[in-house]
């Protein structure tokens, strides 16, 4: 499973500065992602996972917006020295991103195969005949029949599950090396996830390009990630390869979440384990574990000083002061 | 403590408190500008039946456009009824008086999807949750009225300091408290709740189910659980009624449509959903379906399922199947199977 280093992330920290203060969206993440690998990022809502993805594709509006620190090595080229210019060229050509919501993410007074063929124009100078057989090859690539008449048609035209796929399709266009999937399937339904999932599947496995799938669902990531970071209030405080996350989850808050998690495939023997209380408050400065006021294991050490990630078992990093085995400090 | 073992469900006895008979819901699609004419219609919800015990929680599911949440907005008579009954508590609904309604009203309560959207953002607190005490003129003095809203508080978890507080305040997990406060003022029996987790994080959805089940323990409250997440709704409800198109497919025992689903669509489904296990989610055997949901307005003929059906025959799209008992306790409509 080792993979020659496509991205590293190193120490990115993003604050906002609105009017009631400072939030405090990222704080210090570093990731790896190598050369066809799949990588999964798991968090709730304003756990930094989007955002950290948003600011080494440089789409961080600044400001408000700043970045306070970090290094993002594509092909060991840092994204954050690179010029504006320069950065339009990776964008789209070496990393694509796929987003949550297709209807806001398609333009919609533009034909779907215009804004497929805009890509292809753009980043490898094709005209507009080449473009449009390309568009055709690529709609059909992702499963959309009647490729033709589709690529005509405007996004409202398409249902959700079409548009993701007409998403994906443009973000194919120049064949990225890295895929960047921002919870693509959380607005479909399950059926349709799990069309969209196999045929991303399918297009990794045949185009050999590394993925980083951004999602809340522990269950969508089991089948497809090969390592798994999860994310907490701005912080990584697991990463793992994927079996481990599961089997051997080290991190509180890791094994919470998993145990609030009901299953489809079990009978029912207990009521849900909740976790109290909700995230922390981005706009306070974060200050000891982020996730003590929640844990059951936290002690004094643990509101006092932040663990850093360290790695304790093999492929297994946790930041954590506690050995959830044990219920004791490690 | 019932609904908290496995053991809980005897569907034996017919206390029923709800009762739905042939429910049809269509919504008229109209065309042109001066004068409207009706083209055709949305066959939302397409001839449903079913009966909810008292104390049982009944979960509905389906894709999204496939009528469940129509089917429990027309039970509670928030649209008008097109053919077919609905009989809560003994009272039909598309038959009652003034008076009838207004206790069907104070009876059966709804759970909003929408933490952000139901509630009103000009209100405070405790004009919310006070609203159904006044409506239904549970409690006569103002003060009354304060320690009740007090109390429902407390129950649903929030602290009664916030009682002054505006929706806005909140987060989605709180909100959705305040939606179940609500809900309960009017001391309800039946309570539908359509999605009422599915905007909550999944830290967050653990609580309110725990809550609901707690509720349900202490009031003997009965659910209608409308929700996509198949995950969640096995573990919540007693049975599972499956939906497709408008009409209902398949309705048995939990474990029973869980471990031993007999309708291709609930097979199709069950399979997509992704189990959190590593393991597990590699050697499964996923069935794709292909293609989207067919439109309501022109629903495929015979059985809605067939264009999409993997096991589909002749059969399937010359008659609609009948509704029947295939095991004890576990209907179905299906041809082939």
């Amino acid at each position: 499973m080792d993979h020659q280093s496509l991205l590293e992330v190193n120490d990115l920290r993003t604050r906002f500065h609105i009017a009631e203060g400072v939030v405090y969206a990222v704080n210090g993440v570093s990731i790896k992602v190598g050369e066809g690998e799949t990588l999964a990022v798991v968090g709730e809502s304003g756990c930094g996972k989007s955002v950290t993805m948003m600011s080494v594709m440089r789409l961080i509006p600044m400001p408000p917006g700043e970045l306070a620190s970090g290094q993002a090595l594509f092909r060991n080229r840092d994204l954050f020295k690179l010029t504006e210019n320069e950065m339009e060229h990776v964008r789209g050509k070496e990393m694509a991103m796929v987003f949550q919501d297709p209807m806001t993410a398609l333009n919609p007074v533009l034909t779907v195969g215009r804004q497929i063929g805009e890509t292809l124009r753009i980043h490898l100078g094709m005209d507009e005949r080449q473009s449009h057989d390309r568009a055709v090859e690529l709609i059909a690539q992702v499963g959309i029949p009647d490729p033709e008449r589709r690529l005509s048609e405007y996004p409202h035209q398409f249902s959700g599950g079409m548009r993701q796929r007409a998403m994906i399709a443009m973000s194919l266009a120049c064949a990225p090396s890295l895929l960047i999937a921002d919870e693509p399937t959380t607005a479909l339904d399950v059926t349709i996830q799990a069309q969209i999932i196999e045929l991303v599947k399918r297009l990794r496995d045949d185009l050999g390009m590394a993925i980083i799938w951004i999602t809340h669902d522990l269950g969508v990531v089991a089948g497809l990630a090969e390592r798994v970071n999860v994310m907490y209030s701005g912080f990584i405080v697991e990463e793992a390869i994927v079996d481990e996350i599961y089997e051997h989850p080290l991190h509180p808050y890791t094994h919470a979440l998993l145990e609030a998690l009901p299953r489809i495939d079990r009978r029912r023997d207990r009521r849900l384990r909740s976790i109290p209380g909700a995230p922390p408050n981005l706009l306070v400065a974060p200050h000891g574990c982020p996730f003590a006021p929640r844990c059951d294991y936290a002690f004094e050490r643990c509101r006092q000083e932040n663990p850093q990630l360290e790695l304790i078992a093999p492929h297994h990093k946790i930041a954590c002061w506690v050995d959830v085995s044990t219920g004791k400090p490690r | 403590m019932t609904p908290a073992n496995e053991t809980s469900t005897s569907i034996a006895n017919n206390d029923y408190l709800v009762q739905v008979n042939q429910l049809v819901k269509h919504f008229p699609v109209l065309q042109g500008l001066v004068i409207e004419r009706q083209v055709g219609s949305v066959k939302a919800v397409d001839g449903i039946s079913f009966n909810i015990t008292r104390g049982e929680t009944l979960g509905m599911v389906g894709e999204s456009g496939c009528g469940k949440t129509t089917a429990g907005r027309t039970m509670l008579g928030l649209y008008p009824i097109t053919s077919g009954s609905v009989k809560i508590s003994g009272i039909e609904v598309n038959k009652a008086d003034r008076q009838q309604l207004l206790t069907i009203r104070r009876k059966a309560q709804m759970i909003f999807q929408d933490p952000y959207g139901s509630l009103n953002p000009r209100w405070t607190i405790s004009g919310i949750i006070g609203e159904p005490i006044r409506v239904h003129r549970l409690l006569k003095s103002n003060k009354e009225r304060n320690e009740r809203v007090h109390e429902l508080m407390l129950l649903v978890g929030l602290s009664p300091r916030l009682i002054n507080r505006f929706p806005h305040e909140f987060s989605g997990g709180q909100r959705q408290r305040i939606g179940i406060a609500r809900a309960l003022a009017s001391e309800p029996e039946f309570i539908v709740c359509d999605e009422p987790i599915s905007a909550l994080d999944v830290s967050i959805q653990a609580q309110v189910v725990n809550l609901l089940e707690d509720l349900q323990d202490q009031f003997g409250l009965t659910y209608l659980f409308i929700a996509h997440d198949l995950s969640m709704v096995r573990h919540i409800c007693d049975r599972v009624a499956v939906m497709y198109l408008g009409g209902i497919v398949e309705l048995a025992e939990r474990n029973e449509l869980y471990e031993n689903p007999l309708h291709p669509y609930t097979v199709a489904l069950l399979s997509a959903v992704p189990i959190p296990d590593p393991k597990k989610d590699r050697i499964r055997q996923r069935i794709i379906l292909s293609g989207d949901v067919p439109s309501p307005i022109n629903p495929p003929s015979g059985c809605h399922f067939h264009p999409r059906c993997p096991l589909a025959a002749k059969v399937c799209s010359e008659a609609p199947p009948v509704w029947r008992e295939a095991a004890p306790n576990h209907w179905v409509a299906c041809h082939v199977i």
